[in-house]
């Protein structure tokens, strides 16, 4: 089992992917001869030529053409560098990738895997900070997953390539370089969705995706330092959703608090909240969204420190959500 | 005449000197992030800032240090803005790529490729409608020609006859990629023909040459003749971002480049019109000891105040 880095194991899951599927194509801007900005998509071109190529800076033809290629039997694996800059190209993204199976009944499908990295960095500015998912999972049609560690990092993205539809791999760039985990490498395609329970508690479940995840284990730790054991539930697909996952722990510990980077208004957490309070769940407390304020990313990083939540704020608002519940 | 060029090397020196100073404040952790410096492109922002009026409007990209100093915009507001001072040009909230300073008729970078092409066009527009005879600048990379917003942009300015100037620095990279391998046409002045407007291919790293084209530009602009697109050609002497290894570089690249870069050029010319060293070299001291003053102000200011990082979200 090889110990690998975040931006390792994608990098190992696409060489698989090239190998197991002839029909992949890999390009973006970068990724070619560079090997990409973070040096994830290092070794392909050499190894599997005009199969990996580098683009000129056009979203729309990017995305565009991985749509019309997968409508022709390619797989592409396309990156779009910054999450902020697919919005460049959100009509092929949204009007066009997203309609295909659809709208021709099944007769048609799109095939494609678009990666990409956000959230916010010290000192990146603001158009390169935005947490967008909730965006993207506004849109049926879109698969949407969001890895924390090497091991999903490689999982996840072998099963959206291996998916008939469009799929949105959202990576995190100040996970890229982060610590080496033995990674299983060679392990059958997982299937779509589920979560992971990243830490076991009753007094309170926390949902999280992202990189926000390495936050609320910190924070879960220090809690229970304080008594309070968290449930810990990572949920790295967003759409399909394991919204059972949370209803079941949200059943046990009776409180529930949704953590993510992105800003709070319209934010994924809305939707797990109100997924938890459909069901009829009977909660000891009121449930809670942490996340960034509605506000822009600022470049400085102690603005941007002070909108991000950090283990901190997260111990202080599970320890408010508790504290209410008494 | 040595006199505006001795003006045009120190507008040069000026920017070299602070973008230096950034790269070493960058390097000690004293500023974070991407930052891009135009080392080496120092003579396209003199040149074409020179001939702008001051309700001109121009729009840059996150490569835009010296565009905003060739503006005017103070070098110790920008260096307290790189630091993520409360003084900062955009109280640490536009941060390297970002910079914004309407006051200055620096209406911001920009690190969306190409996006600023487009709100060019607005701002020209606008000046139809305010009577101020407006011309707006937009400004950015070979790279951005390959995308839509850019096409979008230019073909909208000279379908209305708008009064911008589309200046592209042609530093032959994108990134880590060559333009030489994403064009087929690697005139890319010739793409202006396509939509009706003059485009000229212009010796960027010869500050008179980029004077002349864009006086010409604007003056045609001004008189109702609409948009113009002109081709830079430059070199950047360091990487994309700091922190580039650099690694598509040709052996030998950058020193034949340097060679050719704008600030030894025009030194050369002036020795050879018989300006003596010795000024040249203090023009080069004054403008080093002016940023290492401007830097060294900026950072006695404190950092920008987490408390008010809600503020200026909406009227
Ligand atoms: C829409 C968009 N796509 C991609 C990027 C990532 N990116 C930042 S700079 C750059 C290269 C731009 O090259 P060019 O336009 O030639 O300008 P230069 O950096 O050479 O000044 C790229 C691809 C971005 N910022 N925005």
């Amino acid at each position: 089992m090889p110990e690998l880095s975040y931006g390792e194991a994608v990098n190992a899951a696409l060489h698989r992917l090239m190998e197991e599927l002839p029909e992949t194509l890999v390009y973006g801007e970068d990724v070619a001869l560079p090997g990409g900005v973070f040096g994830v998509t290092r070794g392909l071109r050499k190894r599997y030529g005009d199969r990996v190529f580098d683009t000129p800076i056009s979203e729309s033809a990017i995305l565009g053409s991985a749509v019309g290629a997968a409508m022709f039997g390619r797989r592409p694996i396309v990156e779009i560098m910054w999450a902020d800059f697919s919005l460049v190209a959100l009509d092929q993204i949204v009007n066009q990738a997203a309609n295909v199976r659809y709208v021709s009944g099944g007769r048609l499908r799109a095939p494609l895997t678009i990666r990409t990295q956000q959230g916010n960095a010290p000192g990146a500015c603001a158009q390169h900070s935005q947490c967008l998912e909730a965006l993207f999972l506004h849109v049926p049609g879109l698969r949407v997953c969001m890895p924390s560690t090497p091991q999903d990092a490689y999982d996840l993205l072998v099963t959206a390539v291996h998916a008939d539809d469009p799929v949105l791999v959202v990576e995190n760039r100040t996970l890229y370089f982060g610590p080496k985990e033995p990674v299983t490498t060679d392990g059958p395609v997982r299937p779509m969705g589920g979560a992971r329970t990243r830490r076991t508690g009753s007094d309170v479940t926390l949902v999280t995706w992202g990189a926000m995840t390495h936050r609320v284990l910190a924070a879960a730790e220090a809690l229970a330092r304080d008594g309070v054991e968290a449930e810990v539930l990572e949920t790295p697909w967003l759409n399909p959703f394991d919204t059972e996952a949370v209803i079941e722990s949200a059943r046990r510990t009776r409180r529930l608090a949704v953590v993510h980077e992105a800003n709070v208004t319209g934010g994924f957490g809305a939707e797990v909240v109100a997924r938890v309070a459909g069901a009829g769940v009977a909660l000891a407390a009121p449930p809670i969204r942490i996340g960034a304020p509605d506000v822009r990313m600022p470049a400085a990083p102690v603005l941007a420190q002070a909108l991000i939540p950090d283990a901190a704020r997260i111990i202080e608002d599970v320890k408010g959500l508790i504290a209410g519940a008494r | 005449m040595s006199e505006r060029r001795l003006a045009d090397l120190l507008a040069m020196w000026r920017i070299r000197a602070f973008e230096e100073k950034v790269r070493d404040l960058r390097a000690e952790g004293t500023i974070v992030g991407s930052v891009h410096l135009c080392v080496g492109q120092e003579a396209v922002p003199v040149g074409a800032c020179d001939a702008l009026e001051p309700h001109d409007a121009l729009f840059a990209t996150y490569r835009g240090h010296g565009w905003a100093l060739a503006r005017g915009v103070p070098a110790q507001a920008l260096f307290a803005e790189l630091a993520g001072r409360a003084s900062g040009v955009n109280g640490g909230r536009g941060g390297s790529a970002y910079f914004t300073a309407a006051e200055y008729g620096f209406h911001g970078e920009n690190s969306i490729v190409g996006a600023g092409a487009p709100i060019a066009c607005g701002a020209a527009l606008a000046g139809r409608h305010d009577g101020s005879n407006r011309v707006a600048v937009s400004v950015f990379g070979d790279g951005a020609m390959n995308q839509g917003a850019v096409h979008e942009a230019m073909n909208f300015a000279a379908a209305f006859c708008l009064p911008v100037v589309f200046v592209c620095e042609n530093n032959r990279y994108s990134e880590l990629t060559p333009i030489a391998d994403m064009v087929r046409n690697q005139r890319l002045a010739d793409r202006a023909a396509a939509y009706g407007m003059p485009g000229h291919r212009v010796d960027g790293n010869d500050v008179e040459a980029v004077r002349f084209h864009v006086r010409d530009a604007l003056e045609a602009a001004r008189e109702g003749g609409g948009p113009t697109l002109l081709e830079c050609m430059t070199e950047r002497l360091v990487g994309h971002y700091i922190g580039d290894a650099e690694t598509y570089r040709q052996p030998g690249e950058l020193e034949r480049i340097a060679r050719r870069e704008p600030i030894a050029r025009l030194r050369e010319g002036l020795l050879a019109d018989g300006v003596p060293a010795a000024d040249l070299d203090a023009v080069e001291r004054g403008a080093r000891a002016e940023m290492a003053s401007a830097a060294e102000r900026a950072l006695a200011a404190p950092l920008a105040d987490p408390a008010t990082a809600r503020e200026h979200l909406y009227a």
